[in-house]
């Protein structure tokens, strides 16, 4: 099982380009006009003519100028900052792939977490519910009737016990999606406050820290896994569940704390951390209040990158066994009890498959898509 | 805590010796300083790049990064409290609501991804108690006091929408939230246009006699120093090489350094005139020569100078130089018509 690799180099500083914008292309003010009254809040007004062109205008350690909004400054009208939150969300909407992305996860987040309850209501099925009456031809869905009619009353077949693999993807999907979130905000957690404490210390202690993240990187993390979990086995469903997400996220947080320590440490030395110590706050302060924030941008990235890595990891465990065990069921132990039958009824492995790399790929591109949104150094246009 | 020191002094400055390991060697970046300074007063720091003022500055509040810096001796007492005896808590406390500091540039001091209100909130937050709507206020008003005009709207927004001179005065906005005793002013206006710098240095001013605030204003502009300060310190390769009344210090230098400084200051209304520059280039600090460190590029040099240390000699009750021929320059510039 590989890790994914570091979507961006994290040299220290490479990602950030702190630069100083000397030149103030913004509002210009030096002469504090008296302030003209401020315009109704709309879009605003679009100029014929960027005047930034291709140039990348960098005031902060990531984030360009909010475009669009500044030049209507110049015409005499106050026009509230764009932020920059703002602008990723346009240049994420230009990339066609990470809105397409976007849209599929969306979809598929509901409808594992609306579909279930729906399908109960609609047909019956649920993902354990084995239905009485065999009355249908055991074909590639959708399943052909007895009479050799048509019926959509299980879309993507059923399982060796009869049970409907829609109402189980979908289940399925419930679980994978719950798992895979939860894991990447424990991930989150740990790999946020160790990088940044080790960013922000730096020395000796940073050395430590770092090379306990190199050792750990290069233990296989499936059997780390599997030892927790054998170690430690939970009595109920809801505890192995939370051990998966546990073992899970104790295992992904390196490339995240990795991440945040670069980031924190080409912060740490912009003069707005000493104005900040100058002001007496903590340290502690210092770096969650300061500096954590100023690294949302990769950590999201990165975040929305892991979680189909958590999913494969997940899917991986529980196909092995490992990971999900029934009553409950995720889309890696569907594929798993699809397996065993692949010859004779595929449909047991391909629907499950294809919802999952679905997923998984439309959670790639929209990762991909807000790296780019996010870090504009790193655009071609 | 005194309410008055022993001389009713506010910043009392002994000895302070602040040295940076580096690979290079020792560097002695600020090595034996004393100044005073009174209850609103403004005290000028001048001097080339690499003399010193900002690790004096740093010194103070005591922002010396650790390794490798350290302030191996002095004393510094703000109204009686020896700041350098504090523990790192009592420090913190002091730093932002008794001794505030505004850096040079207002680019990159504030924190680009919070709202300037939360930035001005967290001071008073910190230092004064505030709860959230008491501090938003109280930041408002602090933006009106520093000439940002609608200061109500433009407070939830980014520095990056503003200028260069109104970043500045957020700056100094949050510098003065808590009405600190002192104001460290460290190269506020270098990065800044003229005719900003001009209303920059203007601020500074009133704010400092509305509030009664003391001042210290690092630069190495000459004119900067001339209209603002009462006294002035010239530093040199972590030294100070001289220091007077405002007014003396322009008219009748005690020192080689300061006279070449002022001649260094270009004269418009001089015709057809090579400008002056100081010979050479400041020393390295890790390796200092012996003797006076400024005999290198001083035209008065002797052997004397390039042998022994120079005296601090004392030429008036508030005036004193660092050269062995202190007495002589002074009265020769009392001599000349002044520049």
């Amino acid at each position: 099982m590989t890790r994914v690799t570091e979507p961006f180099a994290v040299a220290s500083g490479s990602v950030l380009h702190p630069v100083n914008d000397k030149t103030s292309k913004l509002a210009g003010h030096g002469k504090e006009p008296t302030e003209p009254a401020l315009t109704p809040l709309g879009s605003p007004p679009e100029p014929p003519v960027s005047p930034h062109g291709d140039e990348a205008i960098h005031t902060g350690p990531e984030f360009a100028v909010g475009e669009g909004d500044v030049r209507s400054a110049e015409a005499g009208e106050y026009v509230a900052g764009s932020s920059l939150w703002k602008d990723a969300w346009r240049r994420l909407l230009r990339n066609k792939l990470a809105v397409f992305g976007m849209i599929v996860v969306i979809l598929l987040v509901v409808a594992s977490l609306a579909g279930p309850t729906i399908i109960k209501r609609v047909t019956g099925y649920s993902y354990d519910l084995i239905p009485k009456e065999e009355t249908l031809n055991k074909s590639f869905p959708p399943f052909r009737a007895a009479d050799g009619s048509f019926s959509w009353t299980h879309p993507m077949g059923t399982d060796n016990a009869g049970r409907d693999i829609l109402a189980r993807v979908l289940s399925g999907g419930q679980i994978s999606l719950m798992v895979a979130l939860i894991a990447t905000l424990v991930s989150l957690v740990i790999g946020i406050s160790y990088g940044a404490t080790a960013g922000y210390l730096g020395g000796r202690l940073d050395d430590l820290m770092m090379r306990i993240v190199d050792v750990l990187y290069s233990l296989p993390y499936v059997i780390i896994v599997i030892v927790l979990l054998a170690l430690l086995p939970a009595k109920t469903p809801t505890g192995q569940l939370a051990e998966l997400f546990i073992a899970l996220g104790a295992v992904s947080w390196l490339t995240m704390a990795r991440i945040v320590r670069g980031q924190v440490m080409s912060l740490k030395n912009q003069e707005f951390v000493l104005a900040a110590r100058a002001t007496g706050v903590s340290t502690t302060k210092i770096i969650f209040r300061h500096l954590v924030p100023n690294t949302l941008g990769p950590v999201i990235v990165y975040a929305t990158l892991t979680v189909p890595t958590v999913m494969l990891s997940e899917a991986f465990l529980s196909f092995l066994g490992l990971g999900v065990r029934p009553p409950r069921v995720s889309w890696g132990s569907l594929a798993a009890d699809g397996a065993q039958n692949l010859a004779i009824y595929p449909w047991q492995l391909i629907f499950p498959g294809l919802t999952m790399a679905l997923m998984l790929f439309s959670l790639n591109f929209l990762g991909d898509g807000l790296r780019d949104a996010l870090d504009p150094q790193m655009r071609r246009e | 805590m005194n309410a008055m020191s022993s001389n009713g002094k506010l910043l009392s400055v002994r000895n302070l010796r602040t040295y940076f390991e580096t690979e290079d060697g020792l560097v002695k970046a600020v090595d034996g300083i004393e100044f005073e300074l009174g209850r609103g007063e403004t005290l000028g720091i001048v001097g080339e790049s690499g003399s010193g003022k900002s690790v004096t500055s740093l010194s103070l509040m005591r922002l010396i990064p650790d390794p490798p810096g350290k302030i191996v001796a002095g004393e510094v007492k703000l109204n009686g409290d020896d700041l350098l005896k504090l523990s790192p808590a009592e420090i913190r406390d002091i730093r932002g609501k008794r001794i505030a500091m505004i850096f040079q540039d207002p680019m990159t001091s504030l924190n680009p991804f919070m709202r300037i209100s939360k930035q001005l909130m967290e001071v008073t937050q910190l230092h004064l108690g505030h709860h959230r709507a008491q501090a938003y206020e109280h930041a408002i008003d602090m933006l009106e006091q520093v000439g940002i005009p609608d200061a109500r709207a433009r407070a939830d927004g980014y520095p990056h929408e503003l200028s260069g001179g109104m970043r500045q005065r957020v700056m100094i906005a949050m510098a003065l939230s808590c009405q600190p005793e002192l104001l460290i002013a460290d190269e506020p206006t270098t990065a800044l246009d003229v005719t900003i710098q001009a209303q920059i240095l203007e601020l500074i001013k009133r704010l400092k006699s509305d509030t009664g605030a003391s001042v210290i204003l690092i630069t190495h502009d000459l004119g900067v120093v001339a209209g603002m300060t009462d006294h002035i310190v010239v530093m040199y390769a972590g030294k100070i090489f001289e220091c007077a009344p405002t007014a003396e210090l322009f008219a009748q230098p005690g020192n080689p350094y300061t006279h070449a400084l002022l001649r260094s200051v270009p004269d418009p209304t001089a015709r057809e005139q090579k400008l002056y520059q100081i010979p050479g280039l400041p020393p390295d600090l890790a390796h200092l020569p012996m003797g006076c460190p400024f005999a290198p590029r001083c035209e008065r040099a002797e052997e004397l100078c390039h042998r022994e240390f120079p005296p601090f000699v004392k030429l008036t009750r508030e005036h004193y130089s660092l050269c062995h021929f202190a007495n002589e320059v002074y009265a020769q510039a009392n001599a000349k018509p002044g520049k």
